[in-house]
Protein backbone atom coordinates (compact mmCIF):
# COMPACT_ATOMS: atom_id res chain seq x y z
CA UNK A 1 0.00 0.00 0.00
CA UNK A 2 1.41 3.44 -0.92
CA UNK A 3 2.10 5.57 2.13
CA UNK A 4 3.24 9.01 3.08
CA UNK A 5 5.37 8.91 6.21
CA UNK A 6 5.36 11.96 8.47
CA UNK A 7 7.99 12.18 11.20
CA UNK A 8 7.52 14.60 14.07
CA UNK A 9 10.03 15.26 16.86
CA UNK A 10 9.81 17.36 20.02
CA UNK A 11 11.84 20.55 19.62
CA UNK A 12 15.51 20.09 20.49
CA UNK A 13 15.44 22.59 23.36
CA UNK A 14 12.36 21.02 25.01
CA UNK A 15 12.45 18.46 27.77
CA UNK A 16 11.50 15.03 26.39
CA UNK A 17 10.54 13.05 29.51
CA UNK A 18 10.00 9.76 27.66
CA UNK A 19 13.38 9.99 25.93
CA UNK A 20 15.07 10.87 29.20
CA UNK A 21 13.55 7.85 30.98
CA UNK A 22 14.74 5.53 28.19
CA UNK A 23 18.21 7.11 28.23
CA UNK A 24 18.47 6.59 32.00
CA UNK A 25 17.46 2.94 31.62
CA UNK A 26 20.05 2.40 28.86
CA UNK A 27 22.71 3.86 31.15
CA UNK A 28 21.71 1.38 33.86
CA UNK A 29 21.85 -1.44 31.31
CA UNK A 30 25.48 -0.56 30.62
CA UNK A 31 25.09 1.15 27.22
CA UNK A 32 27.34 3.98 28.28
CA UNK A 33 28.12 5.13 24.73
CA UNK A 34 24.53 6.38 24.28
CA UNK A 35 24.48 9.91 25.64
CA UNK A 36 20.87 10.89 24.94
CA UNK A 37 17.58 9.54 23.59
CA UNK A 38 14.76 11.51 22.02
CA UNK A 39 11.39 10.03 21.12
CA UNK A 40 9.18 11.37 18.36
CA UNK A 41 6.30 10.13 16.24
CA UNK A 42 6.05 8.35 12.92
CA UNK A 43 2.63 8.84 11.32
CA UNK A 44 1.63 6.86 8.23
CA UNK A 45 -0.95 8.19 5.77
CA UNK A 46 -2.24 5.36 3.59
CA UNK A 47 -3.47 5.72 0.00
CA UNK A 48 -5.15 3.43 -2.51
CA UNK A 49 -2.73 4.51 -5.22
CA UNK A 50 0.64 6.29 -5.30
CA UNK A 51 -0.03 9.82 -3.99
CA UNK A 52 -0.12 12.60 -6.57
CA UNK A 53 2.10 15.70 -6.23
CA UNK A 54 -1.02 17.55 -5.00
CA UNK A 55 -1.65 14.89 -2.34
CA UNK A 56 1.99 15.12 -1.23
CA UNK A 57 1.63 18.91 -0.92
CA UNK A 58 -1.61 18.38 1.07
CA UNK A 59 0.19 15.92 3.35
CA UNK A 60 2.89 18.53 4.06
CA UNK A 61 0.18 21.03 4.98
CA UNK A 62 -1.60 18.47 7.19
CA UNK A 63 1.71 17.70 8.88
CA UNK A 64 2.28 21.39 9.60
CA UNK A 65 -1.14 22.43 10.93
CA UNK A 66 -2.54 19.23 12.44
CA UNK A 67 -0.02 16.42 12.92
CA UNK A 68 2.42 18.78 14.66
CA UNK A 69 2.29 21.88 16.82
CA UNK A 70 5.02 24.30 15.79
CA UNK A 71 5.38 25.64 19.33
CA UNK A 72 6.33 22.22 20.68
CA UNK A 73 7.41 20.07 17.73
CA UNK A 74 9.20 20.04 14.38
CA UNK A 75 8.15 18.10 11.30
CA UNK A 76 11.38 16.29 10.46
CA UNK A 77 10.27 14.72 7.20
CA UNK A 78 7.31 14.05 4.92
CA UNK A 79 8.23 11.28 2.50
CA UNK A 80 6.52 8.87 0.12
CA UNK A 81 7.13 5.20 0.78
CA UNK A 82 7.11 3.24 -2.49
CA UNK A 83 6.61 -0.49 -2.29
CA UNK B 1 -28.83 33.85 30.09
CA UNK B 2 -27.86 30.63 28.33
CA UNK B 3 -24.36 29.22 28.61
CA UNK B 4 -23.33 26.34 26.37
CA UNK B 5 -21.09 23.57 27.71
CA UNK B 6 -19.47 21.45 24.99
CA UNK B 7 -19.12 17.69 25.36
CA UNK B 8 -16.44 15.93 23.29
CA UNK B 9 -15.76 12.18 23.46
CA UNK B 10 -13.62 11.92 26.61
CA UNK B 11 -14.83 15.15 28.26
CA UNK B 12 -15.11 14.71 32.06
CA UNK B 13 -16.15 17.96 33.67
CA UNK B 14 -19.11 19.01 31.53
CA UNK B 15 -21.62 18.23 34.29
CA UNK B 16 -19.61 20.14 36.88
CA UNK B 17 -19.38 23.11 34.52
CA UNK B 18 -23.16 22.98 33.99
CA UNK B 19 -23.69 22.91 37.74
CA UNK B 20 -21.42 25.95 38.15
CA UNK B 21 -23.45 27.80 35.52
CA UNK B 22 -26.67 26.92 37.37
CA UNK B 23 -25.27 28.03 40.75
CA UNK B 24 -24.24 31.35 39.18
CA UNK B 25 -27.86 31.89 38.10
CA UNK B 26 -27.69 31.07 34.38
CA UNK B 27 -29.12 28.22 32.29
CA UNK B 28 -26.66 25.57 31.09
CA UNK B 29 -27.12 24.21 27.57
CA UNK B 30 -25.46 20.98 26.43
CA UNK B 31 -23.55 21.33 23.17
CA UNK B 32 -22.27 18.32 21.21
CA UNK B 33 -18.94 18.22 19.40
CA UNK B 34 -20.40 16.86 16.16
CA UNK B 35 -23.08 19.58 15.78
CA UNK B 36 -22.37 23.01 14.37
CA UNK B 37 -25.37 24.62 16.04
CA UNK B 38 -24.70 26.61 19.22
CA UNK B 39 -28.45 26.78 20.04
CA UNK B 40 -28.42 30.57 20.57
CA UNK B 41 -26.22 30.46 23.67
CA UNK B 42 -24.78 33.70 25.06
CA UNK B 43 -21.43 32.14 26.02
CA UNK B 44 -19.57 28.84 25.70
CA UNK B 45 -17.49 26.76 28.11
CA UNK B 46 -15.00 24.14 26.90
CA UNK B 47 -14.71 21.90 29.96
CA UNK B 48 -11.91 19.66 31.21
CA UNK B 49 -11.22 16.03 30.47
CA UNK B 50 -9.30 14.04 27.92
CA UNK B 51 -11.06 14.78 24.63
CA UNK B 52 -10.36 12.11 22.01
CA UNK B 53 -8.11 10.35 24.51
CA UNK B 54 -5.47 13.11 24.24
CA UNK B 55 -4.47 11.37 20.99
CA UNK B 56 -1.99 13.23 18.76
CA UNK B 57 -1.70 16.10 21.28
CA UNK B 58 -4.00 17.27 24.09
CA UNK B 59 -6.86 19.20 22.47
CA UNK B 60 -5.56 18.83 18.90
CA UNK B 61 -8.37 16.64 17.56
CA UNK B 62 -11.08 18.48 19.49
CA UNK B 63 -9.85 21.77 17.98
CA UNK B 64 -10.86 20.37 14.56
CA UNK B 65 -14.33 19.19 15.71
CA UNK B 66 -17.40 20.49 13.86
CA UNK B 67 -18.68 22.54 16.82
CA UNK B 68 -15.33 24.33 17.01
CA UNK B 69 -15.76 25.81 13.52
CA UNK B 70 -18.78 27.74 14.82
CA UNK B 71 -17.17 28.54 18.17
CA UNK B 72 -13.98 29.90 16.57
CA UNK B 73 -15.99 32.20 14.27
CA UNK B 74 -18.21 33.31 17.15
CA UNK B 75 -15.19 33.92 19.41
CA UNK B 76 -13.66 36.26 16.80
CA UNK B 77 -17.03 38.00 16.81
CA UNK B 78 -16.90 38.51 20.60
CA UNK B 79 -18.77 35.50 22.04
CA UNK B 80 -17.45 34.81 25.56
CA UNK B 81 -15.55 31.50 25.61
CA UNK B 82 -13.95 29.92 28.68
CA UNK B 83 -11.57 26.97 28.30
CA UNK B 84 -10.82 25.00 31.44
CA UNK B 85 -7.86 22.56 31.52
CA UNK B 86 -8.43 20.42 28.39
CA UNK B 87 -10.60 23.32 27.20
CA UNK B 88 -7.57 25.62 27.53
CA UNK B 89 -5.52 23.11 25.53
CA UNK B 90 -8.26 23.12 22.86
CA UNK B 91 -8.24 26.95 22.70
CA UNK B 92 -4.47 26.89 22.21
CA UNK B 93 -4.67 24.19 19.52
CA UNK B 94 -7.43 26.21 17.82
CA UNK B 95 -5.10 29.27 17.81
CA UNK B 96 -7.59 31.33 19.84
CA UNK B 97 -4.84 31.69 22.45
CA UNK B 98 -1.07 31.50 21.76
CA UNK B 99 1.60 29.05 22.93
CA UNK B 100 1.45 25.39 23.86
CA UNK B 101 0.92 23.05 26.82
CA UNK B 102 3.37 20.21 27.44
CA UNK B 103 3.87 17.44 29.99
CA UNK B 104 4.44 18.73 33.52
CA UNK B 105 8.11 19.43 34.19
CA UNK B 106 8.20 16.83 37.01
CA UNK B 107 6.52 14.29 34.67
CA UNK B 108 3.72 13.40 37.09
CA UNK B 109 -0.01 14.04 37.08
CA UNK B 110 -0.74 16.59 39.79
CA UNK B 111 -3.91 17.25 41.78
CA UNK B 112 -3.91 20.01 44.40
CA UNK B 113 -5.73 23.07 45.62
CA UNK B 114 -3.79 25.77 43.81
CA UNK B 115 -3.33 29.42 44.72
CA UNK B 116 -3.54 31.83 41.80
CA UNK B 117 -3.10 35.56 41.40
CA UNK B 118 -5.71 37.30 39.27
CA UNK B 119 -3.61 39.30 36.79
CA UNK B 120 -6.35 40.82 34.66
CA UNK B 121 -9.96 41.72 35.43
CA UNK B 122 -10.97 43.27 32.09
CA UNK B 123 -12.40 40.05 30.68
CA UNK B 124 -15.74 38.32 30.32
CA UNK B 125 -14.69 35.71 32.87
CA UNK B 126 -12.68 37.66 35.49
CA UNK B 127 -14.47 41.00 35.97
CA UNK B 128 -15.89 40.04 39.38
CA UNK B 129 -12.39 39.62 40.85
CA UNK B 130 -10.15 42.44 42.02
CA UNK B 131 -6.78 42.95 40.36
CA UNK B 132 -4.06 41.08 42.24
CA UNK B 133 -6.58 39.02 44.25
CA UNK B 134 -5.34 35.66 45.46
CA UNK B 135 -7.79 32.80 44.87
CA UNK B 136 -7.65 29.05 45.46
CA UNK B 137 -9.19 26.52 43.07
CA UNK B 138 -8.34 22.88 42.27
CA UNK B 139 -5.71 22.00 39.68
CA UNK B 140 -5.49 18.53 38.14
CA UNK B 141 -3.46 17.81 35.04
CA UNK B 142 -0.62 15.86 33.48
CA UNK B 143 0.13 18.23 30.63
CA UNK B 144 -0.23 21.72 32.04
CA UNK B 145 3.23 23.16 31.44
CA UNK B 146 2.68 26.40 29.53
CA UNK B 147 5.34 27.25 26.97
CA UNK B 148 5.62 29.92 24.30
CA UNK B 149 8.24 31.54 22.13
CA UNK B 150 10.20 34.42 23.66
CA UNK B 151 8.44 37.00 21.45
CA UNK B 152 5.02 35.57 22.39
CA UNK B 153 5.85 35.83 26.10
CA UNK B 154 6.94 39.44 25.60
CA UNK B 155 3.64 40.24 23.87
CA UNK B 156 1.62 38.47 26.60
CA UNK B 157 3.46 40.37 29.34
CA UNK B 158 3.49 43.70 27.48
CA UNK B 159 -0.17 43.70 26.50
CA UNK B 160 -1.64 42.41 29.75
CA UNK B 161 -2.85 39.14 28.23
CA UNK B 162 -1.96 36.98 31.23
CA UNK B 163 -5.16 36.36 33.19
CA UNK B 164 -3.80 34.19 36.03
CA UNK B 165 -0.42 33.28 37.49
CA UNK B 166 0.42 30.44 39.86
CA UNK B 167 1.15 31.71 43.37
CA UNK B 168 3.62 30.16 45.88
CA UNK B 169 4.05 26.93 43.85
CA UNK B 170 4.56 26.57 40.11
CA UNK B 171 2.95 23.13 39.82
CA UNK B 172 4.00 22.19 36.28
CA UNK B 173 6.94 24.29 35.14
CA UNK B 174 4.85 26.83 33.23
CA UNK B 175 6.86 29.73 31.77
CA UNK B 176 6.44 32.98 33.76
CA UNK B 177 4.15 31.07 36.20
CA UNK B 178 1.35 31.38 33.62
CA UNK B 179 -1.84 29.60 34.71
CA UNK B 180 -4.27 31.27 32.31
CA UNK B 181 -4.51 33.68 29.38
CA UNK B 182 -7.01 36.07 27.81
CA UNK B 183 -7.30 37.28 24.23
CA UNK B 184 -7.02 40.95 23.34
CA UNK B 185 -10.82 41.50 23.31
CA UNK B 186 -11.15 39.82 26.71
CA UNK B 187 -13.98 37.54 25.60
CA UNK B 188 -11.77 34.42 25.45
CA UNK B 189 -10.09 33.12 28.62
CA UNK B 190 -8.32 29.80 29.14
CA UNK B 191 -6.70 28.33 32.24
CA UNK B 192 -5.40 25.01 33.52
CA UNK B 193 -7.00 25.04 37.03
CA UNK B 194 -10.69 24.25 37.54
CA UNK B 195 -13.00 27.04 38.75
CA UNK B 196 -16.07 24.79 38.34
CA UNK B 197 -14.83 22.63 41.23
CA UNK B 198 -14.94 25.56 43.67
CA UNK B 199 -18.49 26.89 43.43
CA UNK B 200 -20.47 25.38 46.30
CA UNK B 201 -19.75 25.28 50.06
CA UNK B 202 -19.02 21.71 51.13
CA UNK B 203 -17.44 20.73 47.82
CA UNK B 204 -14.62 23.25 47.27
CA UNK B 205 -11.05 23.63 48.51
CA UNK B 206 -10.36 24.02 52.25
CA UNK B 207 -10.19 27.57 53.57
CA UNK B 208 -8.98 29.06 56.86
CA UNK B 209 -12.62 29.17 57.98
CA UNK B 210 -13.84 25.66 57.20
CA UNK B 211 -13.05 22.50 55.30
CA UNK B 212 -14.15 22.45 51.64
CA UNK B 213 -15.79 25.86 51.93
CA UNK B 214 -13.86 27.56 49.09
CA UNK B 215 -16.04 29.05 46.35
CA UNK B 216 -13.50 31.25 44.55
CA UNK B 217 -14.47 29.66 41.23
CA UNK B 218 -18.00 31.08 41.28
CA UNK B 219 -16.80 34.55 40.21
CA UNK B 220 -15.81 33.20 36.77
CA UNK B 221 -19.43 32.39 36.07
CA UNK B 222 -20.97 35.49 37.64
CA UNK B 223 -18.42 37.55 35.68
CA UNK B 224 -19.79 36.39 32.35
CA UNK B 225 -23.35 37.26 33.45
CA UNK B 226 -22.18 40.75 34.38
CA UNK B 227 -20.28 41.06 31.05
CA UNK B 228 -23.40 40.22 29.07
CA UNK B 229 -25.61 42.60 31.01
CA UNK B 230 -23.16 45.39 30.15
CA UNK B 231 -22.69 44.31 26.51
Amino acid sequence: MPKIIVEVMPKADLLDPAGKAVANSLQRQGHSAITNVRIGKRIELHYEEAPTPKQIEDAKEIAAYFLSNGVIEDVVSVSVEEL
Amino acid sequence: MRIGVVTFPGTLDDRDAQRAVRLAGATPVSLWHAEKDLHDVDAVILPGGFSFGDYLRCGAIAAQALVMETIIDAAYGGLPVLGICNGFQILVEANLLPGGLIRNEHQHFICRDQKLIVENVDTAWTNQFTLGQEITIPLKNGEGGYIAKEETLKKLEGEGLIAFRYSEVNPNGSFNNIAGLRNSKGNVVGLMPHPEHAVEPGFGPDTDKAMRSGVDGLNFFTSVLNWMVKA
